[in-house]
């Protein structure tokens, strides 16, 4: 068997591409149920807005972990923490030309695909003994960025801008 | 070029993914190659979605579940230990421990998951804490009892996080599921999946969460992860503001506590003397834990009675 050269081409094309790609990086997914979008690039600045899983948004400059966007539809900027957004495309939809791109292309990644919702559910439905109560009471103990704060202080604690890198 | 030559360039470049180089960028040109060999009529349509398929799944491994996959995952996993071990439903403990986990999850350099950072107290003399994939964190009221301080608490609660935040949950699953979720759902995902195929992905699933589960309460982490996980405490601790040591101080307590042959920390950890021994080689010398008189009011107001 001859090695083809014309996929020797096409493979060392590509990793020139590939690393091309590495370097831009300007619009970004939200890539958490709740994406909180806030005035200052720390876990105690004001929540501004509240961005759903998926959003596409634009960004502009990056501090200590922290990501300063432009939200979906023109509002007003503000910041994310880098662990929020991914630069992947998340694509809501299946069964459009964007989904098809999503399953073929590591650039993209498909909400909904795979271990989701209804595999949960079928999932319960042959264990019935496993109880999730707990779990969905777990989801809902949070904590407002107030308490922290406050918590942070009295234990003469380091005020986090929160995250690291 | 003909048919024959581009098929075994096919063959040729799926070889070389097969022999262990497999990367994103062999994914892209296998892509690439067939989809040039399919347009100029050299292999069908069928032959070049094979090949796609094939290299993807090689491809493929646990850095490809998505955050939104690992919090169901977590979610399942979750339910398992809760059914296992029992809550210790105590209001005012709980929110302790979620006050100074939220706290420390947001020091961590992955504060934000896909369902965030959640925390609950087990009833169980054992001792034991485990973190779900996602955020899901458990510690049992045996292992809160080697803590005598908020300084220790935090350092747990910290390992924990670290191991979340470096996804080791994750890396307990056999690479072959990984593989057969992505050969049954095919090209493309849909988002609701009918009778046969959400079946099969049921049966994916539910031996990733057994891989999970069986790693978190039998087998354990390897000792390389495990000290991870504490070289990350120490980070996190370090940032907070808590006194490193702390873990030092609740390993200490814990060496006296194990029971030799027990079936929670004794067999899934390494020793306590020998963790302490890891994390000091890093430290640079050690001082005594000061002692902050809030920290302690309120770490004994929470779980004083644990």
């Amino acid at each position: 068997m001859r090695r083809s050269p014309a996929v020797l081409l096409v493979c060392l094309a590509l990793l020139g591409f590939s690393a091309a790609i590495e370097g831009g990086g300007k619009e970004m997914s939200v890539q958490v149920k709740q994406g909180q979008v806030r005035a200052t690039p720390s876990f105690l600045g004001k929540v501004v807005a509240t961005l759903a899983y998926g959003d596409r948004v634009e960004t502009l400059e990056e501090k200590d972990g922290w990501i300063r966007i432009v939200p979906p539809g023109g509002k007003a900027p503000g910041w994310m923490h880098s662990s929020a957004l991914s630069q992947k495309r998340i694509v809501l939809k299946a069964g459009t030309k964007e989904a098809e791109l999503a399953a073929s292309s590591g650039e993209l990644a498909l909400a909904g695909k795979g271990f989701n919702a209804d595999v949960e559910a079928a999932f319960k439905a042959s264990n019935k003994g496993i109880d999730f109560t707990w779990i969905d009471r777990m989801q809902n103990m949070n904590v407002p960025p107030d308490k922290i704060l406050a918590f942070v202080q009295e234990g003469k604690l380091i005020p986090a801008g929160g995250g690291g890198r | 070029m003909t048919r024959i030559r581009w098929t075994a360039a096919a063959a040729l470049l799926l070889l070389a993914i097969l022999g262990g180089t497999g990367c994103a960028t062999l994914e892209e040109a296998a892509k690439v190659g067939t989809s040039v060999a399919k347009s100029q009529g050299r292999v069908t349509d069928d032959q070049a979605k094979s090949i796609t398929k094939v290299t993807k799944a090689v491809a493929k491994s646990f850095e490809d579940i998505t955050p939104e996959q690992e919090y169901y995952i977590g979610r399942s996993v979750g339910a398992v230990l809760v059914n296992k071990y029992k809550p210790y439903p105590n209001g005012p403990a709980n929110d302790y421990l979620n006050l100074l986990g939220q706290t420390l999850a947001q020091a961590s350099d992955r504060p934000e998951t896909f369902g965030g950072y959640h925390f609950l107290i087990l009833d169980s003399p054992e001792i034991n804490a485990f973190a779900a994939p996602g955020g899901l964190i458990f510690v049992s009221r045996g292992m809160l009892r080697c803590c005598r301080s908020e300084d220790a608490v935090a350092a747990v609660l910290a390992h924990e996080i670290a191991h979340i935040q470096l996804r080791h949950g994750l890396q307990a699953i056999d690479k072959s599921r990984v593989t057969e979720a992505l050969t049954i759902l095919g090209a493309e995902g849909t988002k609701s999946y009918g009778g046969q195929k959400l079946a099969d992905l049921t049966k994916v699933f539910e031996g990733s969460i057994s891989d999970v589960t069986s790693t978190l309460v039998n087998n354990g982490y390897s000792r390389g992860f495990e000290r991870e996980a504490d070289a990350g405490a120490v980070t996190i601790l370090a940032r907070v503001g808590y006194d490193p040591d702390g873990l030092v101080a609740m390993l200490t307590v814990m060496e006296k506590n194990l029971k030799p042959g027990g079936l929670d920390f004794a067999k899934t950890h390494p020793s306590p003397g020998s963790r302490i021994d890891d994390i000091q080689r890093r430290r640079a010398g050690g001082k005594a834990l000061a002692e902050v008189p809030a920290r302690q009011a309120r770490f004994r107001k929470g779980l004083g009675n644990i």
